[in-house]
């Protein structure tokens, strides 16, 4: 690329090597951390709220800035730790898994990681403004969040910069992965992560739009006396429902796809074999994508719509459930009679496909518009989301690290702590989070600080898991920095089982890869 | 092509994708309304009739309508039906009438939204006049009768036996003109 004056092997050096990088494994690097920092913000703010749940009655933390911590934890999980993880990822593998020297727009990749933290500093700057966070959930309905203080436009131009930054790199990979494979790599050869990641940033940069316009609407109802979702002017704060989940609905699987992908690499490496299955695949991936887009009211069962509505979403919902099982089904068919062995990678990815289908059960059970009624805005969505996203979309982020930890490093980390690590997340989110079904069941209602006696003892329960998962992630800072600093060599190829381009190249990955595009052999094609 | 003007190329198609999402979202508003009065999805009542005597012939079907008013927000108003429930026969204009009053030592100014559920039927109860169609200003302790004449279509749906008129009286919001 013409972009990189610098083509000498060796990195610049010093804090300008981060600011202004243009390399796809410094940026990916750089996303990567932040992530793991927001992760332990967001994670902080859930202990926070673990804490006051951990007892009926007010203890620590008054209800307003409850229900901020609530919902500023919810926008920096979702926006600040498993999209730009997830980013993160794609940075700085895609170019490896298909054999391009770096991704097509190097310069705006480094402007979408920069953008995230001036985004960040936005959102939680609000925490200590007049009037306190934005408190109304990160759905941010109207009319209770055009209550919010001084915080208010902070809230909407920080979603601003992050969603900028999301559009941003979702360009990048697609422009990167249509135009820069290695010669003679059909689209129908890429690793299943790549896929993943090209659709998902479809989905980027169809939904995040949606979600800017919601806002911007939010923003001039509030300041411009427009009447988007004022019912006195003539507008609807319903629609303000249906346009954003026509973002979010989406943005689930924006967050759950690239987990797929990973979950599609880790689990045949480990197993010894081929992926099973790997066009249908990557049709379902493509399937749930687009029916992402139809169904978005299930969000919204008890708004009140006609029969017809809620049951053509029930339909639409239950639709969905059918690649997904194919994909869940695909990859137990691929460890079916493999030669497995259980490094941690592989036991966070069989964790994943068990509790994220718990996960994917009770959401069908909520997809179901008749017995919604009963579960919506309880404690069993609470539990619902997390299993999808906690023990789904992180447990595959956590496998994608353990994975591709040697090829960063040059290092293998530390295989008995990292074992320790994935027996302890896997029991405390178990902990944390199986009982809230129960809570949600007997109508515990979601973002109140306080509750009825007796739904005191599984919250006990429920907080006790909390802690625990939460301490167990600093083992798992422990383990990267140990393995970032030294260890027992990685081999190139750092598992025995594993297939792609990416393990072609030395461990750790050099600081330029692939400037000339690499001869492709049947071997390396290999799924 | 090479492949740095076929970068360009889909970098400047996947940004104009974004830009036509962006509009996207907007479009929704005024696509959101239509859907609405053309479903009568959410009850919304946009059906203003003028009344031709000549044109109605009432059928001898008898509906109930029920009435029910709420005041939104910090609006220091109080609403009241004077009737609760009436018994209307299809196609002929009947009226109905709310007590308002300004509990308030100042002048309001407020606007009544209407509602009619369910859905499927909001779309044949067509109003005449309405206290709605336009903003009320109440001084200082000030109580109206504010009235409301309309009928029910004859082509109402054989299900629907049963109509319920809810109206929210919102602050006015300050006069952009």
């Amino acid at each position: 690329m013409s972009t990189l004056a610098h083509d000498h092997d060796h990195a610049p050096s010093g804090l300008k090597r981060w600011i202004y990088s243009t390399n796809h494994k410094d940026i990916g690097t750089l996303y990567l951390i932040f992530a793991l920092t927001m992760f332990f913000v967001g994670g902080a703010m859930a202990m926070i709220i673990r804490a006051e749940l951990f007892q009926p009655g007010l203890q620590f933390v008054d209800p307003q800035f409850y229900n901020s911590m609530v919902t500023v934890h919810a926008l920096i999980m979702i926006f600040g730790a498993v999209m730009p993880a997830g980013v993160g990822l794609a940075n700085w593998m895609i170019p490896l898994m298909i054999g391009a020297p770096d991704m097509a727009l190097p310069r705006m990749n480094n402007m979408s990681f920069w953008i995230l933290p001036f985004g960040f500093a936005l959102l939680i700057s609000t925490l200590f403004m007049e009037g306190g966070g934005p408190a109304g959930g990160w759905t941010m309905y109207p009319p209770l969040v055009l209550q919010t203080g001084d915080a208010f436009p902070f809230l909407i131009f920080a979603i601003h910069f992050l969603g900028i930054s999301s559009i941003m790199g979702a360009i990048n990979i697609i422009a990167t992965v249509f135009n820069m494979r290695a010669p003679g790599m059909s689209l129908m050869q890429m690793p299943l992560f790549v896929w993943t990641w090209v659709i998902t940033s479809f989905l980027l940069i169809a939904a995040l739009p949606v979600l800017a316009g919601a806002v911007t609407m939010l923003l001039t109802d509030k300041y411009f006396g427009t009447s988007f979702f004022d019912a006195a002017g003539g507008g609807d704060p319903v629609m303000f429902q249906h346009i954003f989940w026509f973002f979010g609905h989406p943005e689930v699987y924006i967050l759950a796809l690239p987990a797929f992908g990973i979950i599609s690499q880790v689990i045949p490496a480990f197993s010894r074999k081929p992926l099973f299955g790997y066009a249908s695949m990557v049709y379902a991936t493509a399937s749930i994508a687009i029916l992402s887009f139809v169904v978005w009211a299930h969000h919204m069962f008890t708004v009140g719509m006609p029969l017809k509505g809620e049951l053509f979403f029930m339909y639409a919902t239950m639709l969905i459930a059918v690649p997904t099982g194919v994909k869940v089904f695909n990859w137990m068919a691929t460890m079916w009679r493999g030669a497995m062995t259980f490094e941690t990678p592989m036991l966070f990815a069989i964790a994943f496909v068990i509790l994220f289908t718990i996960g994917g059960f009770s959401g069908l059970m909520l997809g179901m518009a008749p017995v919604d009624f009963q579960y919506h805005d309880t404690y069993f969505v609470v539990a619902h989301f997390h299993y999808v996203l906690l023990t789904g979309a992180v447990f595959a982020l956590m496998s994608a690290v353990y994975y591709w930890l040697p090829k960063w490093t040059g290092y293998m980390y530390d295989e008995k702590l990292g074992k320790i690590h994935f027996w302890l997340s896997t029991i405390a989110a178990n902990v944390l989070f199986f009982p809230q079904h129960f809570l949600g069941l007997a109508g515990m209602p979601r973002r109140i600080p306080d509750y009825n006696i007796q739904f005191a003892d599984f919250n006990m329960i429920s907080s006790i898991g909390g802690f625990a998962y939460g301490l167990t992630q600093l083992l798992f800072v422990y383990i990267v920095i140990k393995c970032a600093l030294g260890g027992k060599k990685a081999k190139d190829k750092a598992w025995e089982g594993a297939r792609g381009l990416e393990w072609y190249v030395p461990s750790p990955a050099p600081h330029h890869t692939f400037e000339t595009p690499p001869k492709l052999t049947k071997q390396m094609l290999e799924m | 092509m090479s492949e740095k003007t076929k970068i360009k190329k889909t970098t400047l198609m996947l940004f104009f994708v974004t830009l036509l999402m962006f509009g996207f979202g907007y479009a929704m508003v005024p696509l959101y309304d239509v859907f609405c009065e053309i479903t009568g999805l959410n009850g919304r009542t946009v059906n203003v009739v003028t009344e031709n005597e000549k044109e109605n012939i009432a059928s001898d079907r008898i509906v109930r309508v029920q009435f029910d008013s709420n005041i939104n927000g910090d609006l220091p108003w109080r609403m009241k039906a004077k009737q609760t429930t009436m018994h209307v026969q299809l196609g002929k204009f009947y009226e109905a009438v709310y007590t308002v009053e300004n509990m308030y030592n100042g002048d309001v100014i407020g606007q009544a939204i209407p509602s009619v559920m369910p859905g499927e039927g909001s779309l044949y109860f067509k109003k005449s006049e309405c206290f709605c169609f336009v903003n009320q200003l109440l001084e200082a302790g000030e109580t109206k009768e504010m009235v409301v004449r309309f009928e029910v279509d004859k082509d109402l749906p054989e299900n629907v036996d049963l109509l319920t008129l809810s109206y929210t009286f919102f602050r006015a919001k300050p006069d952009k003109s």
